[in-house]
Protein backbone atom coordinates (compact mmCIF):
# COMPACT_ATOMS: atom_id res chain seq x y z
CA UNK A 1 0.00 0.00 0.00
CA UNK A 2 1.22 3.50 -0.75
CA UNK A 3 2.49 5.62 2.09
CA UNK A 4 -0.20 7.88 3.55
CA UNK A 5 -0.15 10.24 6.51
CA UNK A 6 -3.15 11.26 8.58
CA UNK A 7 -2.97 13.81 11.38
CA UNK A 8 -5.94 13.89 13.76
CA UNK A 9 -5.77 15.24 17.31
CA UNK A 10 -5.80 12.34 19.77
CA UNK A 11 -8.25 14.14 22.05
CA UNK A 12 -10.84 16.88 21.65
CA UNK A 13 -13.71 18.47 23.53
CA UNK A 14 -17.21 17.53 22.41
CA UNK A 15 -18.38 19.95 19.74
CA UNK A 16 -14.88 21.30 19.06
CA UNK A 17 -14.01 21.80 15.39
CA UNK A 18 -10.83 19.82 14.73
CA UNK A 19 -8.44 20.13 11.80
CA UNK A 20 -7.55 16.96 9.91
CA UNK A 21 -4.48 16.89 7.70
CA UNK A 22 -3.95 14.13 5.14
CA UNK A 23 -1.08 13.38 2.77
CA UNK A 24 -0.91 10.58 0.20
CA UNK A 25 2.18 9.41 -1.67
CA UNK A 26 1.20 9.32 -5.34
CA UNK A 27 2.77 10.78 -8.52
CA UNK A 28 -0.60 12.04 -9.81
CA UNK A 29 0.37 11.50 -13.44
CA UNK A 30 -1.77 14.03 -15.29
CA UNK A 31 -2.22 12.27 -18.58
CA UNK A 32 -0.98 15.36 -20.42
CA UNK A 33 2.76 14.62 -20.29
CA UNK A 34 4.62 13.02 -23.16
CA UNK A 35 7.73 10.84 -23.27
CA UNK A 36 10.83 11.95 -25.14
CA UNK A 37 9.49 9.99 -28.12
CA UNK A 38 6.22 11.90 -28.04
CA UNK A 39 4.03 9.16 -26.59
CA UNK A 40 1.35 10.26 -24.18
CA UNK A 41 1.89 9.02 -20.62
CA UNK A 42 -1.53 7.77 -19.51
CA UNK A 43 -3.39 9.46 -16.66
CA UNK A 44 -2.87 7.79 -13.29
CA UNK A 45 -4.24 9.79 -10.39
CA UNK A 46 -6.03 9.46 -7.09
CA UNK A 47 -9.69 10.15 -7.89
CA UNK A 48 -11.26 10.46 -4.47
CA UNK A 49 -10.75 10.72 -0.75
CA UNK A 50 -13.54 9.76 1.64
CA UNK A 51 -13.49 10.25 5.39
CA UNK A 52 -15.95 8.43 7.65
CA UNK A 53 -16.44 9.03 11.34
CA UNK A 54 -17.66 5.91 13.13
CA UNK A 55 -18.93 4.71 9.80
CA UNK A 56 -20.69 7.93 8.76
CA UNK A 57 -19.29 9.90 5.83
CA UNK A 58 -18.28 13.35 6.99
CA UNK A 59 -16.10 14.48 4.11
CA UNK A 60 -15.52 13.56 0.50
CA UNK A 61 -13.33 15.10 -2.20
CA UNK A 62 -12.88 14.52 -5.93
CA UNK A 63 -9.27 14.91 -7.08
CA UNK A 64 -8.38 16.05 -10.59
CA UNK A 65 -5.04 16.05 -12.49
CA UNK A 66 -4.49 19.63 -11.33
CA UNK A 67 -3.88 18.39 -7.79
CA UNK A 68 -0.14 18.36 -7.09
CA UNK A 69 1.82 15.10 -6.77
CA UNK A 70 1.76 13.61 -3.27
CA UNK A 71 -1.54 15.36 -2.63
CA UNK A 72 -2.25 17.13 0.62
CA UNK A 73 -5.79 17.73 1.76
CA UNK A 74 -6.69 19.51 4.98
CA UNK A 75 -10.26 19.84 6.19
CA UNK A 76 -12.26 20.08 9.41
CA UNK A 77 -14.85 18.07 11.27
CA UNK A 78 -16.78 18.44 14.52
CA UNK A 79 -15.53 16.20 17.34
CA UNK A 80 -18.90 14.55 17.90
CA UNK A 81 -18.03 11.37 19.82
CA UNK A 82 -15.13 9.09 20.64
CA UNK A 83 -14.30 6.53 18.01
CA UNK A 84 -12.50 5.99 14.76
CA UNK A 85 -12.01 8.12 11.70
CA UNK A 86 -11.35 6.11 8.56
CA UNK A 87 -9.72 7.58 5.44
CA UNK A 88 -9.92 5.90 2.07
CA UNK A 89 -8.15 7.04 -1.10
CA UNK A 90 -9.15 5.44 -4.42
CA UNK A 91 -7.81 6.08 -7.87
CA UNK A 92 -6.90 4.87 -11.34
CA UNK A 93 -5.48 1.41 -11.98
CA UNK A 94 -7.13 0.05 -8.87
CA UNK A 95 -5.29 2.37 -6.51
CA UNK A 96 -6.51 2.08 -2.96
CA UNK A 97 -5.09 3.21 0.37
CA UNK A 98 -6.67 3.38 3.81
CA UNK A 99 -5.71 4.75 7.17
CA UNK A 100 -7.52 5.01 10.47
CA UNK A 101 -7.13 7.34 13.42
CA UNK A 102 -8.66 7.04 16.86
CA UNK A 103 -10.10 10.05 18.64
CA UNK A 104 -11.13 10.45 22.23
CA UNK A 105 -13.88 13.03 22.72
CA UNK A 106 -14.24 14.38 26.24
CA UNK B 1 -20.96 36.00 -60.81
CA UNK B 2 -17.99 36.15 -58.39
CA UNK B 3 -15.24 38.52 -59.41
CA UNK B 4 -11.71 37.23 -59.85
CA UNK B 5 -10.56 39.46 -57.01
CA UNK B 6 -13.22 38.14 -54.66
CA UNK B 7 -12.43 34.54 -55.65
CA UNK B 8 -8.70 34.99 -54.96
CA UNK B 9 -9.35 36.78 -51.68
CA UNK B 10 -11.66 33.98 -50.55
CA UNK B 11 -8.98 31.43 -51.41
CA UNK B 12 -6.27 33.25 -49.49
CA UNK B 13 -8.41 33.86 -46.42
CA UNK B 14 -9.71 30.29 -46.47
CA UNK B 15 -6.22 28.81 -46.63
CA UNK B 16 -4.91 31.15 -43.98
CA UNK B 17 -7.78 30.26 -41.66
CA UNK B 18 -7.28 26.54 -42.20
CA UNK B 19 -3.56 26.85 -41.38
CA UNK B 20 -3.98 28.96 -38.21
CA UNK B 21 -2.94 27.10 -35.06
CA UNK B 22 -5.84 26.38 -32.66
CA UNK B 23 -6.45 29.24 -30.27
CA UNK B 24 -5.45 27.44 -27.08
CA UNK B 25 -6.47 30.36 -24.91
CA UNK B 26 -9.96 30.33 -26.35
CA UNK B 27 -10.28 26.54 -26.01
CA UNK B 28 -9.28 26.66 -22.37
CA UNK B 29 -11.59 29.58 -21.61
CA UNK B 30 -14.46 27.62 -23.12
CA UNK B 31 -13.55 24.53 -21.09
CA UNK B 32 -13.44 26.62 -17.90
CA UNK B 33 -16.83 28.22 -18.60
CA UNK B 34 -18.29 24.79 -19.38
CA UNK B 35 -16.89 23.30 -16.18
CA UNK B 36 -18.31 26.12 -14.07
CA UNK B 37 -21.64 25.85 -15.84
CA UNK B 38 -21.78 22.11 -15.02
CA UNK B 39 -21.45 23.00 -11.35
CA UNK B 40 -23.71 26.06 -11.09
CA UNK B 41 -26.17 25.42 -13.90
CA UNK B 42 -27.99 28.62 -14.77
CA UNK B 43 -27.71 30.07 -11.24
CA UNK B 44 -25.84 33.35 -10.75
CA UNK B 45 -22.48 33.24 -9.03
CA UNK B 46 -21.91 36.09 -6.61
CA UNK B 47 -18.53 37.42 -5.47
CA UNK B 48 -18.07 37.26 -1.71
CA UNK B 49 -18.24 35.04 1.39
CA UNK B 50 -15.43 32.96 -0.10
CA UNK B 51 -11.75 33.61 0.60
CA UNK B 52 -9.29 31.90 -1.77
CA UNK B 53 -5.71 32.12 -0.59
CA UNK B 54 -2.72 31.35 -2.73
CA UNK B 55 0.60 33.10 -3.30
CA UNK B 56 0.41 35.84 -5.97
CA UNK B 57 3.92 34.94 -7.17
CA UNK B 58 4.53 31.22 -7.50
CA UNK B 59 8.00 29.63 -7.22
CA UNK B 60 7.02 26.57 -9.18
CA UNK B 61 3.66 25.80 -10.75
CA UNK B 62 3.94 22.10 -9.94
CA UNK B 63 3.07 22.55 -6.28
CA UNK B 64 1.08 25.60 -5.23
CA UNK B 65 -0.33 25.66 -1.69
CA UNK B 66 -3.89 26.99 -1.67
CA UNK B 67 -6.69 27.26 0.84
CA UNK B 68 -10.37 28.16 0.60
CA UNK B 69 -12.47 29.40 3.50
CA UNK B 70 -16.19 30.21 3.28
CA UNK B 71 -18.16 32.27 5.80
CA UNK B 72 -20.98 30.04 6.95
CA UNK B 73 -22.55 29.00 10.29
CA UNK B 74 -22.35 25.37 9.07
CA UNK B 75 -25.65 24.42 10.67
CA UNK B 76 -28.07 21.91 9.24
CA UNK B 77 -30.18 24.79 7.93
CA UNK B 78 -27.35 26.89 6.54
CA UNK B 79 -24.08 25.33 5.43
CA UNK B 80 -21.64 24.93 2.58
CA UNK B 81 -22.40 21.82 0.54
CA UNK B 82 -19.37 21.93 -1.71
CA UNK B 83 -16.28 23.91 -2.63
CA UNK B 84 -15.00 23.73 -6.21
CA UNK B 85 -11.65 25.09 -7.36
CA UNK B 86 -10.89 25.87 -11.01
CA UNK B 87 -7.93 27.25 -12.90
CA UNK B 88 -8.09 28.86 -16.34
CA UNK B 89 -4.76 28.04 -17.97
CA UNK B 90 -4.36 24.32 -17.23
CA UNK B 91 -5.07 21.69 -19.90
CA UNK B 92 -8.27 20.95 -18.00
CA UNK B 93 -9.97 23.39 -15.62
CA UNK B 94 -10.89 21.30 -12.54
CA UNK B 95 -8.61 21.22 -9.51
CA UNK B 96 -10.68 19.87 -6.65
CA UNK B 97 -14.27 19.39 -5.52
CA UNK B 98 -14.75 19.03 -1.77
CA UNK B 99 -18.11 18.00 -0.32
CA UNK B 100 -18.79 19.30 3.17
CA UNK B 101 -21.92 19.51 5.31
CA UNK B 102 -22.90 20.56 8.82
CA UNK B 103 -20.55 17.97 10.37
CA UNK B 104 -17.58 19.90 8.98
CA UNK B 105 -18.02 22.59 11.60
CA UNK B 106 -16.12 25.05 9.45
CA UNK B 107 -15.90 25.48 5.69
CA UNK B 108 -12.15 25.46 5.24
CA UNK B 109 -9.99 23.27 3.04
CA UNK B 110 -6.34 23.44 2.05
CA UNK B 111 -4.38 21.59 -0.60
CA UNK B 112 -1.53 21.91 -3.11
CA UNK B 113 -2.41 22.42 -6.76
CA UNK B 114 -0.74 22.48 -10.14
CA UNK B 115 -1.09 25.84 -11.84
CA UNK B 116 0.28 25.65 -15.35
CA UNK B 117 0.56 29.30 -16.23
CA UNK B 118 -0.02 32.86 -15.08
CA UNK B 119 -3.76 33.38 -14.81
CA UNK B 120 -6.81 33.31 -12.61
CA UNK B 121 -7.69 30.64 -10.07
CA UNK B 122 -11.35 30.54 -8.98
CA UNK B 123 -13.09 28.98 -5.99
CA UNK B 124 -16.88 28.51 -6.01
CA UNK B 125 -18.89 27.57 -2.93
CA UNK B 126 -22.25 25.85 -3.26
CA UNK B 127 -24.56 26.68 -0.34
CA UNK B 128 -27.35 24.59 1.12
CA UNK B 129 -29.87 27.23 0.03
CA UNK B 130 -28.84 26.74 -3.59
CA UNK B 131 -26.82 29.93 -3.92
CA UNK B 132 -23.30 30.10 -5.35
CA UNK B 133 -20.50 32.38 -4.16
CA UNK B 134 -16.99 32.81 -5.50
CA UNK B 135 -13.55 34.34 -5.13
CA UNK B 136 -10.75 34.63 -7.71
CA UNK B 137 -7.04 35.28 -7.45
CA UNK B 138 -4.68 36.26 -10.24
CA UNK B 139 -1.34 34.46 -9.92
CA UNK B 140 1.99 34.76 -11.69
CA UNK B 141 3.77 31.45 -12.31
CA UNK B 142 7.53 31.34 -12.77
CA UNK B 143 9.51 28.38 -14.06
CA UNK B 144 12.49 26.80 -12.38
CA UNK B 145 15.89 27.31 -13.94
CA UNK B 146 18.12 24.35 -14.83
CA UNK B 147 15.91 21.39 -15.64
CA UNK B 148 16.47 17.70 -16.48
CA UNK B 149 18.13 16.55 -19.67
CA UNK B 150 15.46 16.35 -22.33
CA UNK B 151 13.37 19.13 -20.83
CA UNK B 152 15.91 21.97 -21.14
CA UNK C 1 41.91 63.73 -15.44
CA UNK C 2 38.48 63.08 -13.96
CA UNK C 3 37.43 61.39 -17.20
CA UNK C 4 40.46 59.01 -17.00
CA UNK C 5 39.60 58.07 -13.41
CA UNK C 6 36.07 57.22 -14.39
CA UNK C 7 37.23 54.98 -17.27
CA UNK C 8 39.89 53.32 -15.10
CA UNK C 9 37.50 52.54 -12.26
CA UNK C 10 34.97 51.20 -14.75
CA UNK C 11 37.64 48.92 -16.23
CA UNK C 12 38.70 47.70 -12.80
CA UNK C 13 35.08 47.02 -11.87
CA UNK C 14 34.55 45.09 -15.09
CA UNK C 15 37.67 42.95 -14.72
CA UNK C 16 37.43 42.14 -11.00
CA UNK C 17 34.66 39.79 -9.86
CA UNK C 18 32.98 39.19 -6.54
CA UNK C 19 34.95 36.01 -5.66
CA UNK C 20 33.97 33.83 -2.72
CA UNK C 21 30.87 34.87 -0.81
CA UNK C 22 31.84 36.50 2.50
CA UNK C 23 30.89 34.34 5.48
CA UNK C 24 28.38 36.84 6.84
CA UNK C 25 26.56 37.07 3.51
CA UNK C 26 25.99 33.36 3.08
CA UNK C 27 22.33 32.44 2.81
CA UNK C 28 20.65 29.08 2.36
CA UNK C 29 18.41 28.42 -0.64
CA UNK C 30 15.59 28.49 1.91
CA UNK C 31 15.85 32.26 2.11
CA UNK C 32 15.34 32.66 -1.63
CA UNK C 33 12.01 30.83 -1.62
CA UNK C 34 8.54 32.26 -1.09
CA UNK C 35 6.89 32.14 2.31
CA UNK C 36 4.54 29.39 1.14
CA UNK C 37 7.34 27.15 -0.15
CA UNK C 38 9.22 27.62 3.10
CA UNK C 39 6.09 26.56 4.96
CA UNK C 40 6.10 23.30 2.98
CA UNK C 41 9.64 22.61 4.15
CA UNK C 42 8.81 23.52 7.75
CA UNK C 43 5.69 21.32 7.80
CA UNK C 44 6.92 18.33 9.81
CA UNK C 45 3.63 16.46 9.59
CA UNK C 46 2.40 16.81 6.01
CA UNK C 47 5.36 18.35 4.18
CA UNK C 48 5.95 16.45 0.91
CA UNK C 49 9.29 14.98 2.06
CA UNK C 50 7.64 13.41 5.12
CA UNK C 51 6.57 10.43 3.00
CA UNK C 52 10.23 9.62 2.30
CA UNK C 53 11.19 10.03 5.96
CA UNK C 54 8.55 7.50 6.95
CA UNK C 55 9.74 5.09 4.24
CA UNK C 56 13.33 5.61 5.39
CA UNK C 57 12.43 4.86 8.97
CA UNK C 58 10.74 1.62 7.86
CA UNK C 59 13.78 0.65 5.76
CA UNK C 60 16.11 1.30 8.69
CA UNK C 61 14.35 -1.56 10.42
CA UNK C 62 13.70 -3.78 7.41
CA UNK C 63 17.27 -3.69 6.02
CA UNK C 64 18.76 -4.45 9.44
CA UNK C 65 20.56 -1.12 9.96
CA UNK C 66 19.30 -1.14 13.53
CA UNK C 67 21.25 -4.36 14.15
CA UNK C 68 24.53 -2.45 14.29
CA UNK C 69 23.42 1.16 14.63
CA UNK C 70 20.49 0.81 16.99
CA UNK C 71 18.22 3.83 17.16
CA UNK C 72 19.08 6.16 14.27
CA UNK C 73 18.08 9.22 16.28
CA UNK C 74 21.07 8.59 18.52
CA UNK C 75 23.61 6.87 16.29
CA UNK C 76 23.12 9.01 13.17
CA UNK C 77 23.12 12.37 14.93
CA UNK C 78 25.71 14.60 13.30
CA UNK C 79 26.64 12.09 10.61
CA UNK C 80 25.15 13.80 7.56
CA UNK C 81 26.66 17.13 8.62
CA UNK C 82 30.18 15.81 8.09
CA UNK C 83 29.81 14.08 4.73
CA UNK C 84 31.38 13.66 2.16
CA UNK C 85 34.03 12.06 4.37
CA UNK C 86 37.14 9.90 4.12
CA UNK C 87 36.32 6.27 4.80
CA UNK C 88 39.30 3.91 4.59
CA UNK C 89 41.21 6.62 2.74
CA UNK C 90 38.53 7.06 0.07
CA UNK C 91 36.21 10.05 -0.25
CA UNK C 92 32.59 8.93 -0.07
CA UNK C 93 29.27 10.75 -0.11
CA UNK C 94 26.48 9.94 2.33
CA UNK C 95 24.60 7.92 -0.32
CA UNK C 96 27.73 5.90 -1.04
CA UNK C 97 28.26 5.22 2.63
CA UNK C 98 24.65 4.11 3.07
CA UNK C 99 24.95 1.76 0.06
CA UNK C 100 28.29 0.43 1.18
CA UNK C 101 27.03 -0.37 4.63
CA UNK C 102 24.09 -2.33 3.34
CA UNK C 103 26.05 -5.45 2.45
CA UNK C 104 25.14 -7.58 0.60
CA UNK C 105 23.85 -4.60 -1.39
CA UNK C 106 20.17 -5.01 -2.11
CA UNK C 107 19.51 -4.22 -5.76
CA UNK C 108 16.87 -1.79 -4.58
CA UNK C 109 19.52 0.64 -3.31
CA UNK C 110 20.56 1.85 -6.77
CA UNK C 111 21.49 5.51 -7.08
CA UNK C 112 18.37 7.69 -7.22
CA UNK C 113 16.13 4.77 -6.23
CA UNK C 114 13.28 5.55 -3.90
CA UNK C 115 14.75 3.27 -1.25
CA UNK C 116 18.18 4.90 -1.25
CA UNK C 117 16.68 8.39 -1.20
CA UNK C 118 14.33 7.49 1.64
CA UNK C 119 17.11 5.95 3.74
CA UNK C 120 19.50 8.84 3.01
CA UNK C 121 16.79 11.37 3.85
CA UNK C 122 16.08 9.58 7.12
CA UNK C 123 19.77 9.49 8.08
CA UNK C 124 20.30 13.12 7.04
CA UNK C 125 17.25 14.20 9.03
CA UNK C 126 18.98 13.10 12.23
CA UNK C 127 21.45 15.97 11.72
CA UNK C 128 18.72 18.55 11.19
CA UNK C 129 19.76 21.95 12.56
CA UNK C 130 23.40 20.94 13.04
CA UNK C 131 26.26 22.95 11.52
CA UNK C 132 27.99 21.57 8.43
CA UNK C 133 31.57 20.47 9.13
CA UNK C 134 34.39 19.48 6.81
CA UNK C 135 37.51 17.58 7.86
CA UNK C 136 40.75 19.47 7.03
CA UNK C 137 42.34 16.18 5.92
CA UNK C 138 40.15 16.26 2.80
CA UNK C 139 41.73 19.50 1.52
CA UNK C 140 43.46 18.09 -1.60
CA UNK C 141 40.16 16.56 -2.75
CA UNK C 142 38.27 19.68 -1.80
CA UNK C 143 40.64 21.67 -4.01
CA UNK C 144 39.70 19.46 -6.95
CA UNK C 145 36.05 20.25 -6.26
CA UNK C 146 36.93 23.93 -6.04
CA UNK C 147 38.63 23.74 -9.45
CA UNK C 148 35.49 22.16 -10.90
CA UNK C 149 33.37 24.94 -9.45
CA UNK C 150 35.56 27.64 -10.99
CA UNK C 151 36.25 25.94 -14.29
CA UNK C 152 34.40 27.17 -17.38
CA UNK C 153 32.49 24.27 -18.92
CA UNK C 154 30.12 23.32 -21.69
CA UNK C 155 28.71 25.03 -24.72
CA UNK C 156 28.03 28.21 -22.79
CA UNK C 157 31.61 28.24 -21.43
CA UNK C 158 30.17 28.98 -18.02
CA UNK C 159 31.62 28.28 -14.58
CA UNK C 160 29.43 27.52 -11.55
CA UNK C 161 31.10 30.41 -9.72
CA UNK C 162 29.90 32.92 -12.29
CA UNK C 163 26.27 32.42 -11.26
CA UNK C 164 26.56 31.24 -7.69
CA UNK C 165 29.45 33.38 -6.40
CA UNK C 166 29.22 36.44 -8.63
CA UNK C 167 25.53 36.78 -9.43
CA UNK C 168 23.54 35.15 -6.65
CA UNK C 169 20.41 37.09 -5.79
CA UNK C 170 19.94 38.21 -9.38
CA UNK C 171 17.39 36.66 -11.74
CA UNK C 172 17.89 33.85 -14.22
CA UNK C 173 14.81 33.36 -16.40
CA UNK C 174 12.47 34.71 -13.74
CA UNK C 175 14.00 32.72 -10.89
CA UNK C 176 16.35 34.06 -8.23
CA UNK C 177 19.85 32.55 -8.43
CA UNK C 178 20.70 30.95 -5.06
CA UNK C 179 24.20 30.59 -3.61
CA UNK C 180 24.33 26.81 -4.22
CA UNK C 181 24.79 25.59 -0.66
CA UNK C 182 23.80 21.92 -0.32
CA UNK C 183 22.19 22.51 3.05
CA UNK C 184 19.11 20.37 2.54
CA UNK C 185 19.89 17.26 0.53
CA UNK C 186 18.23 15.04 -0.45
CA UNK C 187 15.59 17.59 -1.41
CA UNK C 188 11.96 17.46 -2.48
CA UNK C 189 12.32 19.53 -5.62
CA UNK C 190 8.97 20.95 -6.75
CA UNK C 191 10.22 20.72 -10.33
CA UNK C 192 10.77 16.95 -9.99
CA UNK C 193 7.65 16.46 -7.86
CA UNK C 194 9.70 13.99 -5.86
CA UNK C 195 12.76 13.68 -3.62
CA UNK C 196 16.11 13.61 -5.41
CA UNK C 197 19.83 13.69 -4.70
CA UNK C 198 22.48 16.37 -5.05
CA UNK C 199 23.90 14.44 -8.01
CA UNK C 200 20.55 14.76 -9.77
CA UNK C 201 20.55 18.48 -9.09
CA UNK C 202 24.10 18.80 -10.42
CA UNK C 203 23.01 17.07 -13.61
CA UNK C 204 20.19 19.59 -13.94
CA UNK C 205 22.68 22.48 -13.51
CA UNK C 206 25.06 20.98 -16.05
CA UNK C 207 22.19 20.44 -18.48
CA UNK C 208 21.37 24.14 -18.12
CA UNK C 209 25.00 24.96 -18.82
CA UNK C 210 25.05 22.54 -21.78
CA UNK C 211 28.03 20.82 -20.15
CA UNK C 212 29.05 17.19 -19.70
CA UNK C 213 26.90 15.25 -17.25
CA UNK C 214 28.75 13.07 -14.77
CA UNK C 215 27.26 9.97 -13.17
CA UNK C 216 25.94 9.87 -9.61
CA UNK C 217 28.75 8.67 -7.39
CA UNK C 218 31.43 9.86 -9.82
CA UNK C 219 34.55 11.35 -8.20
CA UNK C 220 33.83 14.69 -9.91
CA UNK C 221 30.48 14.95 -8.15
CA UNK C 222 31.69 13.77 -4.76
CA UNK C 223 34.61 16.23 -4.85
CA UNK C 224 32.29 19.02 -5.92
CA UNK C 225 29.90 18.14 -3.10
CA UNK C 226 32.84 18.26 -0.68
CA UNK C 227 33.83 21.72 -1.90
CA UNK C 228 30.23 22.99 -1.64
CA UNK C 229 29.93 21.62 1.88
CA UNK C 230 33.18 23.36 2.81
CA UNK C 231 31.81 26.54 1.25
CA UNK C 232 28.71 26.07 3.41
CA UNK C 233 30.65 25.19 6.58
CA UNK C 234 28.91 26.31 9.72
CA UNK C 235 25.55 26.66 8.00
CA UNK C 236 22.77 24.53 9.43
CA UNK C 237 21.64 21.34 7.76
CA UNK C 238 17.97 21.46 6.71
CA UNK C 239 17.58 17.97 5.29
CA UNK C 240 15.27 17.00 3.78
CA UNK C 241 14.55 20.44 2.34
CA UNK C 242 12.00 21.63 -0.23
CA UNK C 243 13.29 23.61 -3.19
CA UNK C 244 11.66 24.97 -6.36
Amino acid sequence: MARVVVNVPAEAKRGEVIEIRTLAGHPMETGFRRTQLGELIPRDIIRSLVCTYNGVEVFRADFHPAMAANPLLTFTTVAAESGTLEFRWTGDNGFSATQTAAIKVL
Amino acid sequence: MITRRAFLLLGVVGTAHAQLPPNIGEIRKKALDEAIRKVVGSNPVRQGRVKLDLPPLIDNGNTVPLSVEVQSPMTAADHVKAIHVFTEKNPQPYVLSAYLGPRAGRARIATRARIADTGIVTAIAQMSDGSFWSDSVKVIVTLSACLEEGLI
Amino acid sequence: MKFCTVILSALVAAVSHAGEIPSAERRSGYEFMSRETRAMQDDEVTGPAVLWLLDGEALWGKLGCAGCHGDAKASMKGVAARYPALVDGKLVSLEQQVRHKAAPLPSSLAYESRELLALTAYVARQSHGMPIQVNEKTKPLMDRGKDFFHRRQGQLNLACAQCHDDNWGKKLAGNTIPQAHPTGYPIYRLEWQTVGSLARRFRNCLTGMRAELYAPGSPEFVELELYLMWRARGMKLESPAVRP
